[in-house]
């Protein structure tokens, strides 16, 4: 039978919670103020609202509509819970510089051995009012604090701050040995364990201090190993240790520039250096890097950022290119950068372990050399001339060939839109081309003319009625003219009717004398060819 | 032009094409030029593309994927290069050296010596060059000589399929042709390819596809003529 540690002392530990953390978190991520009335709607329910949202009767649970209704001004975000972990990770850093051996419980709640920062600042009271001070400094004003023996009295000493007045300091120090006192007025239900609560309050047992007073043994014949526990902490002696954890290794790169660089290729000769030294530092970390996120930094104050992924892995001349790329753009909107750039930061967005990347002994095959010939290319031409097509759902042929830069991940991550994509290609998409594709789909529209037998030029009115058979047409302006063979249409193509912006198209196939078929559209009584059967 | 030798250096191709090209089909380190049709560029990559070679196609911002991926091009192994812009033979160059089959637009003008050096990097590389267009420098010639289209009425029905006539210059200047329809020419690996010495013989009379059709009609032009069809 498995034993539960017999320590007598629950080691004395300082818990920093900071309530409501995924509201904060979101509330800093977008730059919204504190007193916002905001909530975080995860599948469709209420997840976690801020003070403002909770004054209005908004509460965890509630469906987004009836949030809405109780809060005039509700601003609704989608719950991310990366989003949580990555926001706090500068408060544990923050913390970390002032006291080793943070343990980090979930994302707004962590914990501390208080041992060693009680002796270094004085007192316990000391370390908290350093810790609030620290917090406080990264912007953070409502950080509650207790100290108690272990970490489940400790928390609850942090959540019984509510109850001081608004002008004391948000801590609540239980002394040593105290615990046992501090939790027996608490009810069952802060043990979350809702079988046992049930069961102990039809044995007549109502607070965490009638619960302890029950003998061990007879607890753990009873209840088990869950039950000895809950009865552990009930009575002050939480098993729980506080582990610390390692801080991360430090593999983002920051290169600052003094004075700031104007030119792509100053940028692309400085970076090299700086890039070696990233991938290096990845390198002995046994790590690869597949993708990286990229911000420039100007002058005047302006950034751009972007992530970007790779076939295989980074090496230092990739990471030199992205950033060459990321300034040159494939169009102004890519940058638009003003001035100077005076800092770029690299951070390592995917990281992987170098064994499962490693070359085989002979090599990995040609798939190597392809993505190697491929980035020459890209150096040469630019990231975006070098494209790999997918084919997506829609009606005109142009909408469903999608192409996307080598190297870049099919919008979103690689295999969910891969489906996704297969799915909306699948769909039935009223108006599609029916038969063999087009082997020449017109990048860019081509003119075309559409004459009857007198010469005079085929349209179709608002009811889809042809106004004459076609019988010659050229597919291009300066194009000699071709007497239509065998033809079809109009079949209307409908985009997007409920919208201003949607048009209404009619396709034709034409076949002419030669053999040859086209496939030509009518839009607002001009014609275009779309695609050749050539 | 050196004829090759060995049967290894022949690339899997679609088998109705295999009968007309030169060598009984598409080798490797030789050029290939495509008169006028962007389906029978395509088909000449379905065979490689289909055996998991990688093909790439420079130059021609009309290719449709779609069109590609119908005829057996794995899209997954297909590389896209649509303005190569004025480094037109550095860009080709540097795919010949990675990929097994480059197609790409025909060049207005290319130097001899330029062509020569392409031309021993294809050698050396084992890659087959397509151009789209008339180029004379190309080792064989490939056409549509005649095309028909079934389904499409006056005014009715869609296009189904398409029968085509076409040619192949050989080296000696001889032109054989065939007679395909469309789904002859879609990409199912022909698992005999490589190595398969029968598929070099002489092969002046029509194929086993083409001899259906043809053995209606031998007189070919005459089933070729565009007729009106009725909507059938």
């Amino acid at each position: 039978m498995p034993t539960v540690p017999a320590t007598t002392v629950a080691t004395r530990t300082m818990l920093f919670w900071c309530p409501d953390w995924p509201v904060t978190a979101a509330l800093r991520e977008h730059a919204l103020p504190a007193d916002t009335a905001l909530v975080l709607v995860d599948r469709g329910e209420v997840f976690a609202c801020s003070p403002a949202a909770r004054q209005d009767g908004v509460r965890r649970g509630l469906r987004i509509r009836e949030a809405q209704a109780r809060s005039a001004g509700l601003v609704s975000l989608a719950y991310d819970s990366s989003l949580d972990e990555r926001a706090f990770e500068p408060v544990i850093a923050a913390v970390e510089t002032i006291m080793p051996g943070v343990q980090v419980i979930r994302p707004g709640l962590c914990a501390i051995r208080v041992k060693g920062p009680s002796r270094y600042y004085g007192s316990e009271e000391g370390a908290a009012g350093v810790v609030i001070d620290t917090l406080a400094a990264i912007g953070l004003t409502d950080v509650r604090i207790g100290i108690a023996d272990g970490p489940f009295a400790a928390e609850q000493a942090a959540r019984a701050t509510d109850q001081l007045d608004d002008d004391d300091a948000p801590l609540v120090v239980i002394p040593s040995g105290g615990s046992p006192w501090f939790l027996s007025s608490y009810p069952l239900e802060v043990l979350d364990q809702p079988k046992l609560t049930v069961l102990l309050r039809r044995l007549g047992i109502r607070s965490l201090g009638d619960f302890a007073a029950l003998r061990a043994s007879d607890v753990r014949n009873r209840f088990g190993l869950e039950g000895a526990i809950a009865h552990r902490q009930a009575s002050g002696l939480d098993h729980h240790d506080v582990v610390a954890r390692t801080p991360p290794p430090h593999l983002d790169a920051v290169a600052d520039f003094e004075p700031p660089l104007v030119r792509i290729d100053q940028l692309a000769f400085t970076m090299r250096a700086h890039a070696g030294a990233f991938i290096g530092a990845l390198r002995e970390a046994g790590l690869v890097c597949t993708a990286v996120h990229v911000a420039l930094h100007t002058e005047s104050g302006e950034v751009s950022e972007r992530r970007w992924q790779h076939p295989r892995w980074f090496d230092a001349d990739d990471v030199v290119d992205r950033v060459r790329w990321q300034l040159q753009g494939t169009n102004a909107s890519d940058h638009g950068l003003t001035s100077g750039i005076t800092r770029v930061h690299l951070v390592p967005d995917v990281v992987e372990d170098l064994a499962d990347h490693a070359d085989g002994l002979w090599g990995t095959g040609p798939d190597e050399s392809i993505h190697h010939g491929l980035a020459r290319v890209q150096g040469m031409l630019g990231h975006g001339a070098v494209l790999t097509a997918v084919i997506a759902g829609g009606r005109l042929l142009a909408d469903r060939r999608v192409l996307i830069p080598w190297g870049d991940a099919p919008t979103g991550s690689d295999r969910v839109s891969r489906q996704t994509s297969v799915k909306e290609r699948n769909q039935p998409w009223p108006g599609r081309l029916p038969g063999p594709a087009p082997a020449t789909v017109f990048a860019e529209r081509r003119a075309a003319a559409v004459v009857d037998s007198r010469g005079n030029p085929v349209d179709v009115d608002r009811r889809g009625l042809l106004s004459a058979d076609p019988a010659f047409f050229s597919a291009a302006s300066d194009d000699e003219r071709r007497p239509v063979h065998s033809w079809a249409g109009p079949w209307p193509i409908s985009e997007r009717w409920w919208d201003p912006a949607g048009r209404v198209l009619h396709r034709f196939q034409l076949v002419d004398r030669s053999g040859s078929a086209w496939l030509l559209l009518l839009e607002d009584h001009a014609w275009w060819v779309e695609a050749g059967y050539d | 032009m050196q004829a090759a030798t060995l049967d290894s250096r022949r690339m899997p191709t679609v088998p109705a094409l295999a009968r007309i090209l030169p060598g009984g089909g598409l080798q490797s380190g030789s050029s290939y030029a495509v008169r006028n049709s962007c389906t029978l560029a395509m088909a000449l990559l379905a065979g490689p593309s289909a055996t998991g070679a990688w093909c790439c196609v420079i130059g021609v911002p009309d290719f449709s994927a779609e069109a590609a991926q119908g005829l057996g091009i794995n899209l997954e192994r297909l590389i896209l290069i649509p303005d190569p812009g004025s480094q037109w033979l550095s860009v080709t160059a540097a795919l010949v050296d990675v990929v097994s089959v480059v197609l790409v637009r025909a060049p207005d003008h290319l130097a001899p010596s330029e062509w020569a050096r392409l031309k021993a990097r294809l050698r050396q590389r084992g890659a087959a060059l397509i151009t789209l267009g008339a180029w004379k420098q190309s080792d064989s010639t490939l056409g549509v000589a005649e095309s028909a289209w079934e389904g499409l009425g006056a005014g009715t029905g869609h296009l189904r399929t398409r029968r085509m006539k076409i040619t192949a210059t050989q080296p000696s200047g001889r032109l054989r042709h065939a007679y395909v329809g469309l789904d002859d020419l879609q990409g199912t690996t022909d698992s005999t390819g490589f190595g398969d010495h029968s598929a070099s013989r002489s092969f002046d009379s029509v194929g086993p596809v083409a001899a259906a059709v043809a053995a209606t009609d031998r007189s070919a032009t005459s089933l070729f003529e565009p007729r009106l069809m009725k909507s059938s």
